[in-house]
């Protein structure tokens, strides 16, 4: 007996040992590097922000943002892989490093920033929307007293069904589904009245899905909107700051009117701010441990902010959104530059 | 057990059944034993009665079902509209993996048949058979990962379908056997410590539905390993997936080490042969030959707990077909696809199951002969 | 000589299960510090402490009374509450046909039986969850939008958004009349059984209702009318009033139920066949008929066979109701899931999750072992 309490006390000084030894970990972009590809995490679908299209290669607002950040590290567009994700599943798999970057489907709140999450740089403003069929002549949320809703779990959108529903004393009866597509599915067979997202996700969706996209109505659930913001795990700073800075090259080159097009042209210029952005006049880069080309690479590549939105949802997308809060912050809109110096 | 069948007959039929004589004609006693008093016309009529009911659904899902349609559309009256599998055959068979490489799921998918026919037949069984599975399951994953002899690489994440589903199966089973054996013989060791650890995995396990290791696997367990061991969702499902079949497993394996004389391992202590050596060349064939058909069933849940997969979001064969359900294109479709998918499960599961039966009476009738 | 290799193996066992003890304890540290590390490296936050805070997320249905501002702790509460009324109607539902379903497959009635066998190998061989899948399927797009609800019966209501059917409403009062009406009862069963013994048990039945409906019909006039029967209305963009069957709700019991009876069905199968042909036998020679024979000599005997495969299928069924995520009924499981994306703490979520089910578990193994203890004892 005494043996075994000896061995017993060896192993579990052993075990406290090897139990609490630090482990090394590698920094997102040293991973990233060595892998040679970046997972980023994308919905389940939503044409124009993020679908595979009928040859399995994806496309979209969020797909081309996943993109940009691939070009700045690995300088590639293609070395991203897309893993799709359900609402539930998109915050633990970036906490738990399954993917290196969630992209716009994450709404910006005080309490995911402060749980293992990082948000980097809004490229989205929207508000919160139901959609419904015309037919059922409700324009206006006071008119959906009994209305059923089909919510997606694992989205800000589950509390703000409730909110409204307390708030005008509507008695919204929410239906809960855990999968993107079986929700706006659910919606279109006549299983809910209304079904509840961000106005540009009901957007892609009346014009994906529907037979006839004008047989129904988006209208606001609240009179606040919300930011959709790119976001990285907590806890790597190096990280945050790469992705940030790679979202504000795109909104940068709009403001500087860099496009694909133009991009050689403008590398002669001889505005010093334009030249620090594109790298002629080094550092930048450097400082985030890229290449001092990075924003050039990204914007020759994919574009500026308002080609990727105008060719994903915006003018030339069947979707047809309106630039809105999305436009710069000249044209009246929340699209800001920070400066690259 | 016909004797008894014939008791239970006349339970219901007053005896009238057992009693045709032989001379009557095969119609009478046929018409006797529907309509031969109430009890029988009352059966025999609730029996039509359920008969009845699926007309409707064979007139749905064959007479007036679309096989061929020009366009989706066509299938928005009528009925089943089984045009829509024919066009999304490839991405409920195989998911989002290339198209251009899916000869390789398909061979993966006939290398997993052939060795588990194999398997089931008696005469091939033996440690070269183990071989085989490992070579076979090598095989298979060289094929559908890539990356070597000019084969494409195809990343985990692509994979999809049917040979998931399968892999997932097989690879569970595979992984879950020498863990259970182990557990199984814990659970029956003489030692305090050995007997109580087992027991208590092997009760954890089967106390958690499998939904709960899945999130476990799927959500906590990057947690719970250090942050530089990246295993991706398909390796930590299969773990999950693993752990629950060993402890049911153990548990079918500890039943076939109860049936067993324990003067077989006194005789091999007897004749020195070392502990482990006993087990694996006398007890562990014995013992396993005793319990074929629990096996056998455990191996059935286990293909159709792979399903369960879809919760967490791996890309199996019905997770492919909901997603192909839910295609805008076709008129909402779901009871198709899932009929489709339930249809391959059924052939797999009943395949193995009457297969493995038929074996079974093949070995008594043999051994009693 | 002897001595010391029987020393020498108790030692070798003592090692033996040092080493495996200390390989678990250095296990769960090795988890327990990577967890630790990789929480704080990754800033997720930990504790018990959100189970206070206001949920604020909907719950479509529930059993217990729920709103939203209620707190995360009443909503996993809550949910417990569907999964068990879950558990307990399909275990209920599944018995009942699972013997129905015994006895079709012994009762030699060739279509019957047969019928019978098909049911048990079509239900067996398919997953559970694509049997859900499909019944949701079925449910959602079979029936025709709410505003042309089919209505096949008076106050019964089928569309895709589920069933509604006529429903009791309480009025103040009601408790008098069902307690009236309770005694009432009562009263007759035991006055009939002594008074009138010697008419038939038919004739006895028609007498007790005779004066039993009427009685009640009055009484529940004279208490004005508190109970009444409502039919669902369409109203606005919904049915309201009446029973409400949802298609998440309808799915789950469907498809559990179904896949359940096949498994309870065999079961009860082989108990009433594992009971020997002699008692058949005894049973005939002594004149007993055969329903008797049934139902009070062979079933009673076959129940020591059913109990345990059928305690650890029920144990099977509470485990199952899990897969109502996969088509939205708000069970534990969803609910858990809920908590996770509105408050990112899955660790402590899963964990209350794995604790509830290990608990009911084993509570319902040992309550099962205990009730077999006893019944084994009968038998000596």
């Amino acid at each position: 007996m005494s043996i075994c309490r000896k061995y017993a006390a060896i192993a579990l000084s052993l075990a406290g040992l090897l139990g609490t030894a630090p482990a090394f970990a590698k920094t997102t972009l040293e991973t990233v590097k060595e892998r040679g590809r970046m997972i980023c995490g994308a919905s389940q679908g939503t044409p124009g922000f993020g679908a595979p299209d009928g040859n399995g290669y994806w496309r979209g607002l969020d797909i081309e943002t996943c993109r940009a950040v691939a070009i700045a590290v690995l300088g590639d567009k293609d070395a991203v892989d897309f893993v799709p994700l359900s609402g539930q599943q998109r915050i633990p798999a970036l906490q738990t490093g399954e993917i290196d970057m969630l992209p716009r489907t994450l709404t910006w709140t005080l309490q995911r920033d402060t749980n293992g999450i990082n948000f980097t740089q809004p490229n989205y403003y929207e508000y919160t929307g139901f959609m419904m069929p015309k037919a059922l002549g409700i324009t206006k949320v006071e008119d959906m007293a009994g209305a059923s809703v089909c919510v997606q779990t694992g989205s800000t959108t589950e509390v703000v069904v409730n909110d409204v529903s307390t708030q005008n004393d509507l008695d919204l009866k929410p239906v809960i589904f855990d999968n993107t597509s079986a929700a706006r599915q659910a919606f279109f067979s006549g299983r809910c009245d209304a079904l509840i997202t961000d106005a540009g996700a009901l957007a892609s969706v009346r014009a994906s899905m529907a037979d006839k996209p004008d047989d129904y109505v988006i209208f606001p659930a609240t009179p606040y909107i919300d930011a959709l913001t790119p976001a990285v795990r907590q806890g790597d700073d190096q990280w945050m700051d790469i992705v940030r800075w790679s979202v504000q090259a795109l909104i940068a080159a709009e403001n500087f009117g860099i496009t694909q097009a133009n991009i050689d042209e403008m590398m002669k210029s001889e505005d010093p701010r334009i030249r620090r952005f594109l790298g002629t006049d080094p550092g930048n880069g450097k400082a985030l441990g890229l290449t001092d080309d990075f924003a050039y690479r990204i914007v020759k590549a994919l574009g500026n902010y308002g080609e990727l939105f105008d060719r994903n949802v915006g003018k030339d997308s069947p979707l047809k959104l309106e630039r809105g809060y999305n436009a710069l912050y000249r044209n009246g809109g929340l699209m800001l530059p920070l400066a690259f110096q | 057990m016909p004797t008894e069948k014939t008791t239970f007959t006349s339970l219901h039929t007053g005896g009238s059944m057992t009693q045709v004589p032989e001379r009557q004609s095969r119609l009478s006693g046929f018409v006797k034993t529907l309509f031969g008093d109430r009890l029988s016309i009352a059966l025999t009529l609730i029996s039509v009665l359920i008969i009845y009911a699926f007309v409707p659904v064979i007139d749905w899902a064959l007479i007036r079902a679309h096989w061929t349609v020009a366009s989706p559309a066509e299938c928005q009256s009528g009925g089943a509209c089984w045009a829509f599998i024919g066009a999304k055959l490839r991405l409920i068979l195989f998911g989002l993996y290339p198209p251009e490489e899916q000869w390789r799921a398909v061979i993966v998918i006939v290398l997993i048949m052939a060795l588990v026919l194999l398997t089931l037949s008696p005469r091939f069984w033996g440690a070269r058979l183990l071989l085989v599975w490992a070579a076979g399951i090598a095989v298979m994953l060289v094929l559908m990962g890539g990356g070597v002899m000019g084969l494409p690489p195809v990343p985990t994440s692509k994979w999809g379908g049917l040979p998931v589903t399968l892999l997932l199966a097989v690879l569970s089973l595979g992984l879950a056997f020498p863990f259970s054996v182990v557990l199984a013989l814990g659970r029956r060791s003489a030692q305090p410590v050995t007997r109580g650890l087992s027991v208590l995995v092997i009760e954890l396990v089967r106390g958690l539905p499998l939904v709960g290791l899945l999130f476990v696997a799927a959500i906590l367990m990057p947690l719970f390993l250090p942050p530089d061991w990246n295993i991706d969702k398909l390796g930590r499902t299969l773990a999950a997936l693993t752990i629950f079949a060993a402890a049911y497993l153990a548990e079918v394996i500890r039943g076939g080490l109860q049936g067993l004389p324990y003067g077989q391992t006194e005789a091999a202590q007897a004749l020195g042969i070392p502990y482990w050596r006993t087990i694996w060349h006398i007890v562990l064939p014995q013992a396993i030959q005793k319990v074929i058909p629990p096996l056998t069933n455990t191996a059935i849940v286990m293909v159709k707990n792979t399903s369960l997969v879809l919760i967490v979001g791996v890309f199996d064969m019905l997770s492919a077909a909901r997603s192909a359900a839910t295609d805008p294109m076709w008129p909402a479709p779901s009871a198709e696809a899932y009929l489709f998918v339930a249809m391959i499960y059924f052939v797999i599961c009943y395949g193995i199951a009457a297969y493995s039966r038929h074996i079974e009476t093949d070995l008594t009738a043999r051994s009693h002969s | 000589m002897l001595r010391e290799l029987w020393y020498s193996d108790r030692l070798r066992n003592g090692v033996f299960q040092a080493v495996l003890l200390g390989g678990l304890i250095w296990l769960l540290f090795w988890i327990g510090g990577n967890t630790v590390q990789n929480l704080a490296e990754r800033g997720i936050r930990t504790g018990y402490e959100f189970l206070q805070r206001p949920a604020r997320f909907p719950i479509s249905e529930t059993v217990l009374r729920y709103s939203p501002s209620d707190s995360f702790f009443w909503a996993y509460v809550v949910g417990l509450a569907n999964t068990l009324w879950l558990s307990f109607l399909t275990i209920l539902f599944a018995t009942i046909g699972g013997l129905a379903l015994a006895l079709a497959r012994l009762s030699g009635h060739p279509l019957l039986s047969r019928l019978a066998g098909i049911y048990v190998t079509v239900f067996r061989n398919v997953p559970l969850i694509v049997q859900l899948l499909f019944f949701y399927g079925v449910a959602t797009s079979l029936f025709p939008p709410v505003r042309q609800a089919l209505n096949p019966l008076p106050g019964l209501y089928l569309s895709l958004r589920g069933v509604y059917a006529p429903g009791l409403v309480m009025g103040p009062g009601s408790g008098t009349v069902i307690a009236v009406a309770v005694l009432l009862a009562l009263v007759l069963l035991i006055v009939l059984r002594h008074w009138a013994a010697g008419q038939g048990r038919l004739r006895r039945w028609l007498w007790g209702f005779a004066i039993f409906l009427p009685a009640l019909v009055l009484v529940w006039l004279l208490a004005g009318r508190p109970i009444a029967l409502e039919a669902p209305q369409l109203h606005g963009l919904n049915f309201r009033g009446g029973l409400y069957l949802s298609p998440e709700f309808s799915a789950i019991i469907i498809g559990l139920t179904l896949y359940t009876t096949a498994f309870t069905g065999e079961i009860i199968r082989g108990g009433i066949e594992a009971v020997g042909k002699g008692q058949w036998e005894g049973g005939r020679a002594l004149g007993v008929s055969e329903r008797h024979i049934m139902f009070r000599i062979i079933l009673p005997q076959a129940l020591r066979v059913i109990v345990p495969p059928m305690t650890s299928q029920y144990l099977s069924t509470v485990k199952n109701t899990t897969l109502a995520v996969a088509v939205g009924y708000p069970e534990l499981g969803l609910v858990v899931n809920t908590v996770i994306n509105q408050t990112g703490q899955a660790l402590e979520s899963i964990l209350i999750m794995l604790g509830v089910f290990l608990t009911i578990s084993l509570s319902v193994s040992a309550l099962m072992n205990y009730f077999n203890a006893r019944i084994a004892l009968v038998e000596r």
